[in-house]
Formats: structure tokens, sequence, C-alpha cells
């Protein structure tokens, strides 16, 4: 009789959703969608996120996501990814969601093609957009406690901040930032791009997000199914970190077997 | 687009961008076919309004209309 809470009871919910994986995983960049579904699975994703693309009308016997990645097997997040102004982010969300029938939804509006990153004045903008029009939005951002605080009053399920810029896999940069996020968040908040490798996603949970969000550090591994695998780990160990509360920080030494009785 | 080809019956569609002419299509249903696209698996756009699914037999396309059919692909 320890006490401690299982960890299969350790479910989050956004916008009334229960899910028991804290990893969701990008379905961008793969060799192929066998491999990336291989990768999703072997991540123990229960969410994945799409992109909303026009179909290839000079070959439509090409492969399709949906036969590989399976919609009945992941939830599908769809994302605005390519969208530089809140115009466009809706447009895209309004065909996502006649696409797939449901209005859970990620919000990524961008600056540049340079850094892509998140424009915030733009995608405050676009988030009221979509709420107006029904959709549960989980907001891609900067890891600016302010600008957090503004799209969850604008009424965001999750708040989704960069570690580092997408694709870079540089790791956490502003721990303190994402730190002050969480602290004050009444929704969920998971670290969204530069996660590169297991620590950083563990570094993540052990700040207290409610899960991480990757792409690029699976995909471009060079065994993706195996980093996949790496990364379900590295996400319950940073919760199990966060959970147990981690020993005090000290200056200096402090001897674990007992000083005294010596020979 | 020419006079003669409207009276020939012709409908030019610009789909994704591009425009495509078909001797007769009436509605999206019958477009999504033409394609040979499967239609539980893609999203319409007509003239920049959402078609619901349901409806596809039920809007009709008519000459020089602007349609996007959209999927889901991998993306992060």
């Amino acid at each position: 009789m320890d006490g401690a809470t299982p960890l299969d009871d350790d479910s989050w919910t956004v916008a009334g959703r229960t899910f028991h994986s804290r990893l969701i995983v990008g379905t961008g960049k793969y060799k192929d969608y066998a491999l990336n579904a291989a990768a999703a699975e072997a991540a123990g994703a229960e969410i994945v996120t799409v992109a909303l693309r026009r179909v290839n009308l000079s070959d439509p016997s090409q492969p399709m996501l949906v036969d590989h990645v399976r919609p009945d097997r992941f939830t599908y997040l769809p994302n605005t990814a390519g969208c530089f102004t809140g115009e466009d982010a809706v447009r895209t969300l309004r065909l996502a969601r006649e696409a797939g029938g449901w209005d859970l939804v990620k919000l990524e509006v961008l600056s540049d093609t340079k850094t892509l990153y998140p424009d915030m004045e733009e995608t405050l903008r676009a988030l009221k957009m979509l709420v107006a029009e029904g959709f549960k939005v989980m907001v891609y951002c900067s890891d600016d406690p302010v600008y957090a605080r503004k799209l969850e009053d604008a009424g965001a399920v999750a708040i989704m901040p960069l570690g580092a810029l997408i694709g870079s896999g540089l790791g956490i940069q502003n721990r303190l930032n994402i730190h002050l996020i969480v602290d004050q968040a009444r929704v969920p908040v998971l670290v969204d791009a530069g996660v590169g490798t297991a620590s950083d996603a563990t570094v993540a949970m052990e700040l207290g997000c409610d899960g991480v969000l990757m792409n690029t550090a699976i995909a471009e591994a060079r065994d993706p199914i195996r980093m996949a695998r790496a990364m379900k780990h590295a996400v319950i160990a940073g919760r199990e970190a966060f959970l147990a509360g981690r020993m005090p920080r000290r200056m200096y030494a402090d001897a674990s077997s007992p000083l005294s009785g010596l020979i | 687009m020419t006079l003669e080809s409207k009276e020939r019956g012709a409908v030019r569609l610009t789909v994704n961008g591009e425009i495509h002419a078909f001797d007769s299509v009436r509605d999206v249903a019958e477009l999504v076919a033409l394609l040979g696209l499967d239609s539980r698996k893609v999203a319409v756009e007509l003239n920049l309004a959402i078609v619901p699914r349901s409806s596809y037999a039920l809007t009709p396309v008519a000459d020089g209309d602007r349609v996007e059919i959209v999927h889901f692909i991998g993306g992060g």
C-alpha cells in the first residue's frame, strides 16, 4: 500500500474529451504513411495532427492518410499549418470540420516562413473567429504568459506554447515561461514544437505540462519507431516525476549513507 | 470561354485552381465521381462556401464555378 495513483488512471481532458496518452504526434515528414502509422502506434498516441490540402486530381489513386493512420484508431486534430491570416485559418478549419466531422482543432497562424514563429496578434483574432463558429480550439502560441492568458480568456481549450521553433529540435528554450504558463492556466498546456529528443519531452512534463506535441523529433530520427517508443517513455517518466514531486535543490552535498556508526 | 462551347453544353469549372472542362456535370456528387474521388474522404467548397457531404447531390454546379476539393494529409 503505497498510496500512489496507478498511472492508468492518469488521464487528461480537453474540450470534454478524455485521453490517456499525453503524447500527441504529427503525421508529416515520414517516408510513407505506413511508417507514420507504425510510429504513431509505437508512441502510444491517441491524437494525431493532420493537415488539409487540395487533392491531387491528376492521380486520385495516390495513398491517402485516412487509409493508413485510420481515423477510427486515432483522433484527428486538424491544423492550420501554412496559414498566415485569421481568414485562411477559418476557411481551412471549416473544410476540415466538413472532411472529418469534428470541431476539435489546432490553430496556428504563422508570421514568416523562416521562423514559423506564431503571429500572436493574428492568432488571437483567428481564435475569436473560430470560437464564434463553435470550434474547440487548441492554440499553438509563443511562450509569452500574457498572450497565453489572453488566449485562455478568449476561449482556447488548450494552450500550446513552443519549446523552440518548429522543426528545430532545440529543446525547451525558456523553462521559466513554460512554468509560468502552466502555473496560471486553467486549461491544458502542451508544449508544441521544439522537442528534439526524449529528455526534452521529459522536461516539458516535469514542468507540469499536460502533454507534448511533436512531429520532427520522431519523423527525422534515424529509427522513427524506436524514437516514438522513447518519447512514449519520456513523457510517462516526466509526468511521473512531476506527480512524485522532485527533491529540493541544494547547493552542497547531503550524504545518502549515514555518517554515524562508521568504523 | 466561348459562346460556342456554352452552346455545346460544355461546363468549365475551376477545380483546385485549374480549369477543367466537362461535357456535362450537374451537381457536386457527379463532379466528385467524374474526378475519380471517394466522396467520403474529401471536403468540398463551392465558390468559397462549404458544401455539406449530405448535400452533394443537391448542390448544382454551373459553368464558371470555382471549386476546392481537399482532404487530410500528413502534417504537424
